[in-house]
């Protein structure tokens, strides 16, 4: 792990105009990936971890979306910057992307090896018979069996499991140094989403790529992350080493997290402690700070002036006033 | 919790099977999907059994079997000591108000162009309950109430709600008819993380309250956990192993019932480090031509010669538990 970062994100700020106004999905949000390391950004529907993702591939619709302000520098550069040409040539390429839905995001009229052949033909200008004797390799080493064979085949004749592979495959083609997986496995079956995820962190282990893994699930970022970031109403609230935010967690979003999951091994015959009240309306944000309404430990300052993401020590930081 | 005194539901050896046709003129039957194939199991009074599995394991179909939903192909499912397999008509109708169901999705299962009084009080109607319709508001009101919602939502659409408020209404809609027992098929896997902590209290609430009892369908095994007294685990249309909460979170004894365990993270990076994970292989055959044998063998790690040609049964163990493994002869 290198000191100066990969990626670096800086007041990253993505609304989208509505009919019921401009809903401010990312809310400047700022955390840096280092290379070889796995960043979580942990949050629930709406919370803006997909939005910020999709901003720095910029692939939000534009209308209704726009990256308003904000930097994603990407080994020096700024990809907000960039020419629509210059970033088709980052993405898929140098920075690579794996959705969450296995089923819509291959093309069901491609065959599989096409699909996973497409990248090298396309940035590394292999011909296609080159390209297919490359997608073998992949197919191989993200363990299809048979994949000389199933190269011909179409998505619809592969399991739920095995297209989340063949992403994975495309992904890794041209050997990015960044990788986003967003929700990679909330649609498969448990024991083939440790396969995924486990299969995941080994591939980036190997080439020394960066792995950003957006996901809801508070178990799999314990398993497979290296830091993290807890996003709520599109900023970060809590940031920092994963064991320090799981042994210590300082913000109260992130605390009402942690005691509203049912665990493997919670005490037996103790209710669970929800966190009270909704998530609110990003059209129509609150004053402050937006969790202020379901926070235990609100104070008269947080309904008026938003909290700044500050460090409770060098690595951990907390977008809070209180001191609990 | 309240103590289970009697048995409500017993099911035999039900199957249900789907055939797989060939031809447009005529239908040839050329395969079936075996969804559910030999599941028994009991439920006490008051008592939570949670049904897990994968997807395909057959656990949602065996949900709508029991509610005859779906047509039993064999096998006797007891409710209240009546064998309503059989049953059809009038019979039926009056059996169902014994029993409902909440189901995963809290936006495609309301009718939209509802209202919430609606909505809740449709299942009085169709069962002939509630009296004059002043005494029906009244009820929805006082259902809203019961379940955490204002009683001045009536009059709104479930547009209005939330996913946990909408899963909310459903539930109000099941309790309607005061049933004796609700299954719950996935109820809080759709709902955001800090939500379904609210409804699975509500889940625990609501049968303390009423003395429900429940049939918990769902795959994940923290929040079954955390609301079941007993657990049937399912893989391939079967039953693999039952036990109580207690004993299957502490001694998992079928192979897959560890693996599904194991596949679960535990949220705590220490934990996490020291449990040195490993995966296990494949993924769930067709339920349309299950392996032989164990259905679980080509995926098992101790797979022996035996489990690749004989089935293993059920086999009762000691203090109501049950293992269909030939490592666990009994």
């Amino acid at each position: 792990m290198s000191d100066v970062p990969l990626l670096s994100i800086d007041g990253l700020t993505t609304h989208f105009r509505t009919e019921r106004g401009v809903v401010r999905a990312v809310d400047g949000v700022s955390f840096d990936v280092r290379s070889g390391e796995t960043v979580a950004v942990v949050g629930e529907s709406g919370s803006g971890k997909s939005v910020t993702a999709l901003s720095v591939l910029r692939l939000i619709a534009d209308p209704p979306g726009r990256i308003v302000s904000g930097e994603v520098r990407f080994d020096g550069v700024d990809l907000v910057t960039l020419s629509d040409p210059e970033m088709r040539a980052v993405r898929g390429n140098r920075i690579a992307m794996i959705f969450q839905e296995p089923m819509s995001s291959l093309n069901p009229a491609l065959t599989i090896g096409m699909q996973v052949a497409e990248p090298l033909n396309r940035h590394r200008g292999m011909g296609w018979p080159e390209a297919r004797r490359h997608a073998v390799e992949l197919l191989r080493k993200v363990q299809i069996p048979d994949p000389e064979k199933r190269l011909d085949s179409y998505p619809h004749q592969f399991s739920g499991g095995m297209r989340q592979r063949v992403m994975i495959a495309m992904a890794l083609a041209c050997g990015p140094r960044l990788l986003i997986a967003d929700e990679p496995t909330t649609a498969l079956d448990v024991t083939v989403q440790s396969q995924i995820l486990s299969l995941l962190k080994a591939l980036t282990r190997e080439t020394g790529a960066a792995l950003i893994l957006i996901t809801h699930d508070l178990g799999v970022v314990a398993r497979y992350a290296d830091r993290v970031n807890v996003m709520y109403a599109g900023r970060i609230v809590e940031s920092g080493p994963a064991g320090a935010i799981y042994a210590r967690p300082r913000h109260p979003y992130t605390r009402g997290l942690m005691a509203s999951i049912p665990r493997l091994d919670g005490d037996v015959g103790r209710r669970l402690v929800p966190i009270p009240g909704q998530p609110p309306d990003l059209a129509a944000l609150p004053a402050g700070c937006p969790f202020a309404p379901r926070c235990v430990n609100v104070m008269d300052r947080c309904r008026v002036e938003r909290p700044p993401l500050a460090p409770v020590d060098p690595t951990h930081s907390k977008a809070c006033w209180s001191d609990v | 919790m309240s103590e289970p005194t009697d048995t409500i539901l017993q099911v035999e050896n039900l199957k249900v099977h789907f055939p797989v046709t060939q031809g447009i003129v005529i239908k040839k039957e050329v395969g079936r999907v075996r969804a559910v194939d030999g599941v028994s199991f009991t439920l006490k009074r008051g008592e939570t059994l949670g049904l897990v599995g994968e997807s395909g394991c057959g656990k949602s179909t065996t949900g709508l079997a029991i509610l005859r939903m779906l047509p039993v192909t064999e096998g006797r499912i007891l409710f209240e000591d009546e064998d309503i397999a059989p049953m059809e008509g009038r019979q039926l109708r009056a059996m169902r108000r014994r029993m409902q169901m909440v189901y995963q999705d809290p936006y495609g299962s309301l009718n939209p162009r509802m209202t919430v009084d609606d909505i809740v009080s449709e299942p009085l109607e169709v069962h002939g309950l509630g009296g004059t319709k002043a005494e029906r508001r009244e009820k929805v009101s006082a259902l809203l109430e019961l379940v955490g919602l204002r009683r001045d939502m009536g009059s709104r659409y479930p547009h209005e709600f939330s996913g946990g408020q909408r899963q909310r209404i459903g539930i109000a809609r099941a309790l309607a008819v005061e049933p004796a027992l609700v299954i719950c098929d996935e109820p809080v896997s759709a709902l955001d993380v800090s939500i379904q902590a609210q409804v699975v209290n509500l889940f625990e609430e609501l049968q303390e309250r009423l003395g429900l009892s429940y049939l918990f369908i769902a795959h994940d095994l923290a929040v079954v956990r955390q609301i079941s007294d007993r657990i049937a685990v399912m893989y391939l249309g079967r039953i693999v192993e039952i036990a109580t909460r207690d004993a299957l979170y502490r001694e998992p004894l079928h192979p897959y019932t560890q693996a599904l365990l194991g596949a679960i993270p535990i949220p705590d990076p220490e934990i996490e480090k020291a449990r040195d994970f490993q995966p296990i292989v494949g993924e769930v055959p067709s339920a349309m031509r299950p392996p032989e044998g164990c259905r679980f063998h080509p995926r098992c790690p101790h797979a022996m010669a035996k489990c690749k040609v004989e089935l293993p049964p059920l086999v009762e163990m000691a203090d109501g538990r049950a293992v269909a493994c030939h490592l666990h002869p009994g």
